[in-house]
């Protein structure tokens, strides 16, 4: 009891100093590339424009696993330095409990937005995160090269793995041993979830768990999928493959050294700054599909939001912010600078971004018609649910047994987390 | 142990305490109480309430109101339908066995080659040479960085396509394909291995320097007046003299190594090669909704280390009292 008075004694102190210069707001961001530069330009202009607030940016590592284990610490403890959450669109319903309520303070607004992403943000009716942007991965392809090679941009992931071999065997042979295929996120973490959803989606093996909360994981065209995954491991894409994450497939992609890159849009700017060496010669399309029933063109949902902490003193400021963040000029902004898509839906049609970002008002299709993870079906278990997921593929990935053997037993592994 | 018993041997003398003997352990103790009371709360507390967990079906975020639930988090059964029975549990988890077995390989190994290196640099920084000082300040480098910063340092080394490592050897035609370091399960451990030798080798070795700067010189003039080999002064004079402050250096570098986490969060977060114990259970209490599985898990690591320690102080009769013998 004594250390409860002492430590809500400092508590109290720590916040009366808080409390003496206006909203002290303190915003917490993992992000890859430049999104964090890019962050702390708008928090400026919001200073700019809201003296009396001040912003302080918390960075954080940018393996959404990572971010999710300490912001679920804090939350959990009540922490009240945070103040504003950048969440991924999977978190909503693990996290919802500790967030504001939207709802009240963005009636003006919110049907601006893609319904559809509003509503993956809202859980019991509670409004628990304003989407800042939404993501949906896309294929890059090297024009040049395929214009050396007279071949056409890949339908099929038969046709990108013919594509990915034959030219990284010629531009090795003509001195480049650095080249690569195909380089993806291989790494067991929550990347790789959205890449082998994307594989097993397009190849007509379902979603994991169904929307009504089936597991279906375990079908013929679901290992037929991650088989083919793992034959790409050594062949057309590096061993180390099975370490990456976004930043590092970037990192053999923009140097140059890879055909073919599987990535979220934010790679599209970067590729084209003035310090990539492939700057104007690549360009991207939607991933590959499959082969047999159902098969389709599969990309996964991503997208980041921001959440107010029910713990911040400053709600009201809090809120403004986080309003200021995702407003028109702002995402119009990130749409052009970062290459994020918007979740405002006027901004696919403004003439300016078309021309800046041409990847934007392509992707407008892509992400409506792109696949969610389960977060919704599993809830709270979400991420033990992904965490088999990823583990099962990596295993299979690293050629420790096959497909089907791995997806029987994260069938049961399912059935006992979810079942009981 | 050995305190222990001189202790019982000696009281029979010391029976009629004399007045300032009673008053200077009165003081003692109040002077100890401070330390004891910070213990008790940084140490302590925490650590009844990870068991008191253990026992509970806490979630994070019901933390306050869990419910005892028994010994249900280490081991349950349930019968099936057909009658047979299943056994659940941290007890019967594969993954958490696996995990105890990674932590001890990694241990037993790291802990091996840090003692072997550290010896060595000790010998080396102990001899009288020119800017010794700066030498020994600069070996200490690797520990004083940030585990964090050196494993972020590292992973980017050890990368397969951009990692100067993969370069080094291949320029060096000592290898003769890039080899994903931190990616393969074959190498991952070996990755980490490296990393903790090279970040611990420089604590080992001081404290083992500590040691050597103990051993009275004459000892060393009365070897060479006698001409023995130097190999031989090494093995009969300089090991068993040291032995002492090895002894404890090991048990400390063995403590650390049992509870790793952050090197091999940060290289090879979830290959099941490296898994630890320590990484386990976070990723039950924070990752996962299993907070009272997580709980389990670290009661069980600290039950783990209690026992292996205590085992190591039995076994190697390491004496923490310098004036013991």
């Amino acid at each position: 009891m004594k250390l409860k008075s002492l430590v809500l004694g400092l508590m109290a102190g720590v916040s009366l100093a808080g409390i003496a210069q206006a909203a002290d707001l303190q915003i917490v961001l993992g992000d890859t590339g430049t999104g964090l530069t890019f962050l702390q330009g708008q928090v400026e202009r919001y200073m700019a424009a809201n003296p009396e607030d001040k912003v302080t940016i918390v960075p954080m590592p940018s393996s959404t696993t990572d971010q999710f284990g300490q912001y679920r610490l804090w939350l959990a403890s009540g922490n009240a330095d945070i103040d504003i959450y950048t969440t991924d669109v999977i978190w909503a319903p693990q996290l919802a409990e500790h967030f504001t309520d939207l709802t009240e303070a963005t009636k003006d607004i919110v049907g601006d937005y893609f319904p559809a992403i509003i509503e993956s943000q809202t859980v019991d009716g509670k409004l628990v995160a304003l989407p800042s942007f939404t993501d949906a991965p896309a294929l890059y392809y090297r024009k040049d090269l395929l214009e050396k090679y007279g071949k056409a941009v890949p339908k099929t992931w038969a046709e990108l793995e013919a594509t990915a071999k034959e030219i990284q065997d010629a531009e090795r042979a003509a001195g480049n041993p650095d080249m690569w295929g195909f380089v993806w996120q291989g790494n067991a973490y929550e990347g790789l979830t959205c890449d082998a959803l994307e594989w097993v989606k397009s190849n007509g093996g379902g979603q994991i768990v169904e929307a009504d909360g089936t597991i279906s994981i375990n079908n013929a065209q679901a290992a037929a999928a991650i088989d083919r995954a793992a034959g790409w491991v050594n062949t057309i894409s590096p061993p180390g493959v099975l370490s990456y994450g976004e930043e590092e497939s970037r990192g053999v992609w923009q140097t140059g050294n890879a055909v073919f890159m599987r990535n979220w849009p934010y790679a599209y700017g970067l590729g084209n700054g003035s310090d990539s060496a492939i700057a104007g010669k690549f360009d991207v399309t939607t991933l590959p599909m499959g082969d047999g029933a159902d098969a389709r063109s599969a990309a996964t949902l991503g997208g980041w939001n921001l959440a107010v902490s029910k713990y911040s003193p400053d709600q009201e400021a809090a809120i403004r912010l986080v309003k200021f963040l995702s407003s028109p000029e702002e995402q119009k902004r990130r749409a052009i600078e970062q290459t994020n898509l918007p979740t405002l839906m006027a901004t696919y049609d403004d003439p300016e971004v078309a021309e800046k970002a041409p990847i934007i008002p392509l992707w407008k299709e892509v992400f409506q018609n792109a696949v969610p993870r389960p977060s919704a079906p599993t809830g709270t278990k979400y991420n033990e649910v992904s965490s088999l997921f990823w583990s099962a593929v990596h295993e299979t990935l690293s050629g420790n047994g096959s497909a089907a053997e791995n997806l029987e037993a994260l069938e049961a592994d399912l059935q006992d987390l979810l079942g009981s | 142990m050995a305190v222990e018993t001189a202790g019982s041997i000696s009281l029979p003398r010391t029976k009629t305490r004399s007045e300032l003997m009673t008053q200077r352990l009165a003081a003692a103790r109040w002077f100890l109480l401070p330390m004891l009371v910070a213990l008790a709360i940084v140490a302590g507390w925490p650590l009844l309430r990870s068991i008191w967990f253990s026992f509970t079906d806490a979630k994070l975020n019901t933390l306050y109101s869990a419910e005892w639930i028994g010994f249900g988090n280490y081991l349950r059964w349930q019968t099936l339908s057909s009658g047979a029975i299943r056994w659940r549990g941290v007890l019967a988890d594969p993954d958490w066995w696996n995990a105890v077995w990674n932590t001890l390989r990694f241990a037993f190994i790291s802990v091996s080659l840090e003692a072997v290196l550290g010896m060595i640099v000790a010998l080396v920084l102990n001899a009288e040479f020119r800017g010794r000082g700066i030498v020994r300040a600069a070996i200490l480098i690797p520990w004083a960085i940030p585990t964090i910063v050196s494993a972020k340092m590292w992973s980017w080394m050890l990368n397969d396509q951009l990692g100067i490592i993969n370069d080094l050897l291949m320029k060096l035609g000592l290898i003769s394909q890039k080899i994903a370091w931190t990616a393969s399960t074959d190498t991952a451990m070996t990755a980490v291995l490296i990393v903790d030798v090279w970040k611990t080798t420089p604590f080992m070795a001081l404290l083992i320097l500590a040691g050597l700067q103990m051993i009275p010189k004459d000892v060393y003039e009365a070897a060479r007046v006698d001409g023995v080999h130097p190999v031989k002064v090494f093995f009969r004079v300089t090991l068993p003299l040291v032995r002492p402050a090895l002894m404890v250096a090991i048990i400390f570098r063995l403590l650390d190594a049992m509870r790793i986490f952050d090197l091999i969060y940060v290289l090879t977060p979830n290959s099941k090669a490296t898994k630890t114990m320590s990484v386990l259970s976070q990723e039950n209490l924070f990752q996962f909704d299993n907070f009272a599985e997580g709980s389990t898990q670290s009661t069980l690591l600290f039950v783990i280390i209690a026992v292996l320690t205590a085992l190591y102080i039995w076994l190697g009769r390491v004496n923490f009292d310098a004036e013991g013998k």
